[in-house]
């Protein structure tokens, strides 16, 4: 049976240079997570998002660092606080052959609200800019209440649609029959759970597609994916499973392209109740105080991680150590925050000086499906607690019952990610950092119900901040004051990865998407 | 009817001493040998089972003990305190062959007590159905229809996804999902047995039903049943192991075999093949004896294939 | 006959009934959908609006009572992921799981009748002994692990089959099948064979125990003892009888096969309804739970009903009147 099995493996290499690649013109890549509905605006979710993309356009697009670039807007800018003024593209076609015009924008912002049942919709990003205001087929403006610097941002995640189909139901887009974008591909299948088929627009605005066909997989589980790639039967995946990549990477068949992500992998803790749930002292008896609220304890947690260890051996070099919110080089990140250096002695000794010289137990509550990796990143988090003298036990769980129970506050100390879609440290700072205002959707998953006046004061300044230069100052400050108050311990960035056969090459993405344009023949 | 029931045997074996009908079982039993294997080998696994914080190298339940520098060494291969891992170890440091040991011992604890409770129950419900018929059949195998409509593995996604992870919680979801399949196998025998000419004899012989269904019924229904355990008692592992590979088994910091396997699965292709192939033979060989001697205890006890 | 099929038919919903309070409760209390569908920048009015707009704000039981009263109507709700109706979205799924489910217990029957009865006629034998072993294995080994080998070997080493997916589909009287198409059959084999590898050995061991069984019955003897060629014997009186227990149990698992195809259908990318199932309790999709577990329910009782009609007609033993009382 052993002889067997690494007479298989010496054998995987063999059968890889058997199977070709496949018709110059035509690309196959095999998605990780499940396509739900092909509506670009019914519901905001990557893999719904990530083929809309393809079809669709919108105002502003993200280039691979998710820095702004124009999409169907040519230029953007506040001409005062409170307005700000876009110029269209001229002589876009949609795929019907119609012309695009502002007026397909107004019935884009109409459309967003509008969509029924949408369980999570795009009016996060259409309703602070309100409705646009048409002044000729090619200027629109938007009227902000406030100042919002975000505008840009917020128009870059939004899918222009035709004004015919300003009142097509989420069934028609399924169907393929309200599909009608001006982005480089044409719809022309999807069987649900399987796969989606794409062609070619020949009358893209921008630079042509290489490929005549696109065919998107939906290969969910992680092993099965990779074996699909080495039999060839697709050209590329996404989400390489970080146990496979150091084979994948000796294959000469294969190529691999990784970026740093825009995710970032932490540990939320409850800082701010005195009794918290899940610490007690290591007879299992509750805590009268919760010592996570003592700075010195998170120091102490944050410099017991040995963050290294971590990427080099769980994530297989697959992450990135990190010291704040995103890594460095995205907008309002700090060049003064750095990782914590690993440090048992420190670790102990701040224990001691906070009164827990003895150590306590605790649980770190984690998902077990949601990051990658996320629960042997636990697991390796309690063998380092332990060495400082807390006792650990994890307690994993499918994301499902992991975020119900965590937004009920049912935890002390969790793994959690977040990824910036924006590009920028706003993004976190507001959901994970700011204090918890449901009215104002400030810190909407601030799960620790971390609080710091600072932090929520240099926040609204930036928030309100037309000016670029000064938001970011202020984003940094920010991001110093909370990260150096540990309102989260960080520990990695994500890289994120994809794989090809030989022969094509992709240009890698932080925002975790996966364009069939931004592949290419060649290597 | 050729059927000579355990009882008449045991009156005439009774007649024909030394032979009790105990030692007639054990020499039926030992006249295979594959049997005989298979029984000592599930009596080593046992031993590895009961005994396993004794005899493993280092007790993988305990985080503090392990270090991820160490994860993912080959067999053979040395710790850095000096410790060597026979079968290497997984992606946290852990030892393979104390975790295998563990591991024995959590899925044989989590089968074998599933089964039976789940035998108990099941058999109590098949033979009070069958016996009595009527309205108390009709309600229990209501019951077990609507039982048996939820597919098993839903009812334990179901169940684990309310209740949470845990070994008690995964022998509650076990028997939940098991118990059904004993009291319709004991029904369907035990009905067909009830028409035959021996029970008839038996009631005419104004036995209470008591007599009837422990000393007449039961017996004969057996062999069936034995089947069906170890059948189950294999299933119950395998179940497990899946509930694990879909995210809502066990937790990992208490592995199982099953989960052990589920856990090594991500690194197959990658080949570092020991994490989830040492693991799946000690499952093999743990399954196969268990149906081995589950195969003979069949043959041995099936009155019908008596000589 | 009637009266029996009619009190059945009263029970199946009754069944059903009870089923749709346990899931309703059930998935109420693993957690709340919103928190997983909804983007996490959103605030407490867009997460308000998407708790009413999926109806989530109402008590349970009021829920619970819109459930029934749409059900009643045959419509069991829209998926709060897919946004199309809960059935429409099974049903497209349905095909594709029935398809690989029959095909695995065809194989399962085909390969394992005639391997078994060979083990039961020659229980001595080496080939006997290596059938049984053989089925030990089947049971032995969890489905996703070996459905991984069978790609490592099959798709990856040996280059012969595709690894995943389901390849081409004809339409067939309105339904896409992939078992007429040979590129379909390639994509099928795998898969087929990993479902039915668990069924095989259930029937091998069925079929095994069954025949070294007959062979002692005296009907068997007195068609000896009548001079009847062994061919017919087995072949009729022997394959009659180990018939019995074969149906009922394949009748029993052709369900939870069905369920179980969920493993298969991960591993093998399969697009089929438990895939989908799996997807929607990660996702917190109560209506899709509840529809397939309805239309699991509901196919399950039917094939009962079959089962137990079939043995009726084997076993003129078991008469239908009489077991149910």
């Amino acid at each position: 049976m052993l002889k067997k099995f690494a007479a298989t493996v010496v054998g995987l290499a063999a059968g890889l240079s058997l199977s070709g690649i496949v018709a110059a013109a035509e690309i196959s890549i095999a998605l990780g997570a499940e396509v739900t509905s092909l509506d670009p605006h019914f519901h905001n979710l990557s893999p719904n998002n990530n083929v809309a993309e393809h079809v669709f356009d919108k105002l502003v697009l993200q280039d691979e660092m998710q820095r702004l670039k124009p999409g169907l807007a040519v230029s953007w800018r506040a001409i005062d606080e409170r307005t700000w003024e876009v110029k269209l593209r001229q002589g876009v076609k949609f795929h019907d052959g119609s012309a695009f015009t502002a007026d397909d924008v107004a019935a884009t912002f109409e459309r967003v609200p509008w969509v029924p049942n949408s369980p999570s919709a795009f009016t996060t990003y259409t309703k602070p800019i309100g409705h646009p205001i048409v002044l000729d087929p090619y200027t629109i403006q938007f009227k902000t209440e406030a100042p919002y610097p975000m505008l840009p941002v917020d128009i870059a995640n939004v899918y222009i649609v035709s004004r015919k189909q300003a009142k097509a139901p989420t069934e028609e887009f399924n169907s393929g029959k309200a599909m009608n974008g001006t982005g480089p591909f044409k719809f022309a299948s999807w069987t649900r759970g399987d796969r989606i088929t794409l062609v070619r627009n020949e009358a893209y605005w921008g630079d042509k597609p290489t490929w005549d066909k696109v065919t998107f997989r939906q290969i969910t589980n992680d092993p099965t994916r990779v074996a699909a790639l080495l039999a060839g039967d697709v050209n590329a995946i996404e989400i390489v499973p970080t146990a496979d990549m150091a084979r994948l990477k000796a294959s000469k068949d294969i190529s691999i392209f990784r970026v740093v992500s825009n995710r970032i992998i932490f540990f939320h803790m409850d800082t701010d109740r005195d009794k918290t749930p899940a610490i007690f002292d290591k007879q299992g008896r509750p805590l009268e105080k919760n010592p996570l609220k003592d700075l010195r304890v998170c120091k102490a947690i944050s410099k017991a991680m040995n963050r290294s260890a971590i990427v080099d051996r769980v994530m297989e070099g697959e992450a990135i150590a990190a010291g704040q919110l995103l890594p460095d080089g995205f907008y309002g990140t700090s060049p003064n925050l750095k990782p914590e250096g690993y440090d048992v002695e420190g670790a102990r000794k701040l224990l001691s000086e906070a009164g827990y010289g003895t150590g306590f137990a605790m649980i770190i509550h984690c998902p077990n499906n949601r990051y990658v990796n996320d629960e042997k990143i636990c697991q390796a988090a309690a063998q380092m607690l332990g060495r400082v003298g807390i006792d650990a036990k994890v307690e994993a769980m499918p994301s499902n019952v992991f975020f119900s129970r965590a937004n009920k506050l049912e935890f002390s100390f969790m793994l959690v990610g977040w990824g910036s879609g924006t590009g920028e440290v706003s993004s976190p700072l507001r959901a994970l950092l700011a204090t918890f205002d449901r009215d104002r959707g400030m810190g909407a998953s601030n799960r620790g119900r971390y609080s710091n006046r600072k932090v929520d004061a240099l926040l609204d300044q930036a928030l309100a901040m037309v000016d670029d230069g000064k938001r970011e100052k202020l984003l940094q400050q920010a991001s110093e004051v909370a990260i150096n108050d540990l309102g989260i311990i960080p520990l990695h960035y994500q890289v994120n990865s994809w794989a090809t056969r030989k022969g094509y090459t992709y240009v890698p993405r932080t925002d975790e998407s996966t364009f069939a344009f931004e592949f290419k023949p060649g290597s | 009817m050729t059927a000579t029931t355990p009882e008449i045997v045991a009156e005439s074996a009774v007649a024909a001493k030394p032979q009790t009908p105990f030692r007639r079982f054990v020499s039926d039993f030992f006249e295979s040998r594959v049997a005989t294997a298979g029984l000592v080998v599930f009596a080593l696994v046992l031993f590895v089972a009961l005994f396993a914080p004794l005899i493993s190298p280092q007790n993988p339940y305990d985080l503090t003990k392990l270090d991820i520098l160490d994860g993912r060494l080959t067999p053979g291969a040395k710790s850095m305190d000096g410790m060597t891992f026979l079968l290497g170890t997984d992606d946290q440091g852990r030892d393979m062959l104390s975790a295998i040991f563990y591991g024995l011992r959590t899925s044989l604890g989590v089968g074998v007590t599933a089964s039976f409770c789940a035998m108990m129950i099941g058999m109590a419900m098949g033979l009070t159905a069958a016996y009595f018929g009527g309205m108390v059949d009709t309600f229990i195998m209501r019951i077990v229809d609507m039982q048996l409509s939820f597919p098993s593995i839903l009812i334990a996604l179901i169940l684990l996804a309310v209740l949470g992870q845990g070994v008690d919680k995964i022998v509650i979801a076990l028997i939940a999902v098991q118990w059904a399949y004993y009291a319709r196998t004991t029904r369907g025998t035990a009905l067909v047995e009830r028409r035959k000419e021996y029970i008839e004899a038996a009631q005419c012989l104004a036995l209470s039903n008591k007599r009837v269904v422990f000393r007449h019924l039961l017996p004969n229904c057996l062999p069936p049943i034995i089947v069906v355990n170890t059948v189950l008692i294999a299933n119950a592992i395998a179940l497990e192991a899946t509930l694990s590979f879909l995210g809502l088994g066990l937790p990992i910091t208490e592995p199982s075999l099953g989960l052990l396997i589920a856990n090594g699965f991500t690194y197959l292709l990658s080949g570092k093949y020991w994490i989830s192939f040492f693991p799946g033979v000690a499952l093999l060989v743990t399954i196969v004896s268990i149906n081995l001697v589950g195969d003979q205890l069949r043959d041995v006890l099936n009155p019908r294939l008596q000589k | 006959m009637l009266v029996y099929f009619i009190r059945r038919m009263m029970q199946a919903v009754l069944v059903l009934f009870i089923m749709s309070i346990l899931v309703f409760v059930g998935v109420f209390s693993i957690g709340n959908p919103v928190d997983i569908l909804i983007n996490p920048q959103a605030d407490q009015e867009e997460i308000a609006r998407a708790i009413r707009v999926l109806g989530l704000d109402k008590p349970l039981w009021e829920q619970y009572w819109l459930f029934l009263v749409n059900a009643a109507r045959g419509d069991l709700g829209r998926s709060f992921v897919f946004n199309i109706p809960a059935i429409e979205l099974i049903l497209q799924r349905m095909p594709a799981t029935m398809e690989l489910a029959i095909c695995a217990t065809f194989m399962g029957v085909l390969m394992g009748i005639p391997l078994g009865m060979w083990a039961g006629l020659k229980p001595d034998s080496v080939s006997g002994k290596s059938i049984m072993a053989g089925s030990i294995l089947g049971f032995s080994l969890p489905t996703f692990w070996v459905g991984l080998m069978l790609i490592m070997i099959f798709a990856v080493y040996l280059g012969w089959l595709p690894s995943t997916g389901r390849g081409q589909t004809r339409n067939f009287l309105g339904i896409e099948l992939s078992i007429l198409t040979w590129d379909g059959i390639k994509h099928m084999m795998m898969p087929a064979f990993n479902l039915a590898l668990f069924k095989l050995s259930l029937v091998i061991r069925l079929a095994r125990a069954g025949t070294r069984e007959a062979i002692l019955q005296d009907y068997v003897k007195f068609a000896r003892a009548k001079g009847l060629r062994s061919g017919r014997i087995i072949g009729v009186h022997v394959f009659k009888n180990i018939m019995i227990p074969i149906v009922t149990v394949l009748g029993l698992e052709l369900g939870s096969t069905i369920a179980f195809a969920v493993v298969t259908e991960t591993v093998f990318a399969w697009p089929g309804m438990g895939k989908l199932i799996i997807d929607s309790i990660n996702l917190l999709d109560r209506p899709v739970i509840v529809a397939y577990l309805m239309i699991i329910v509901f196919m399950f009782i039917v094939i009962n009903l079959v089962v137990d009609l079939m043995y009726s007609v084997l076993d003129p033993r078991v008469r239908i009147a009489e077991a149910r009382g």
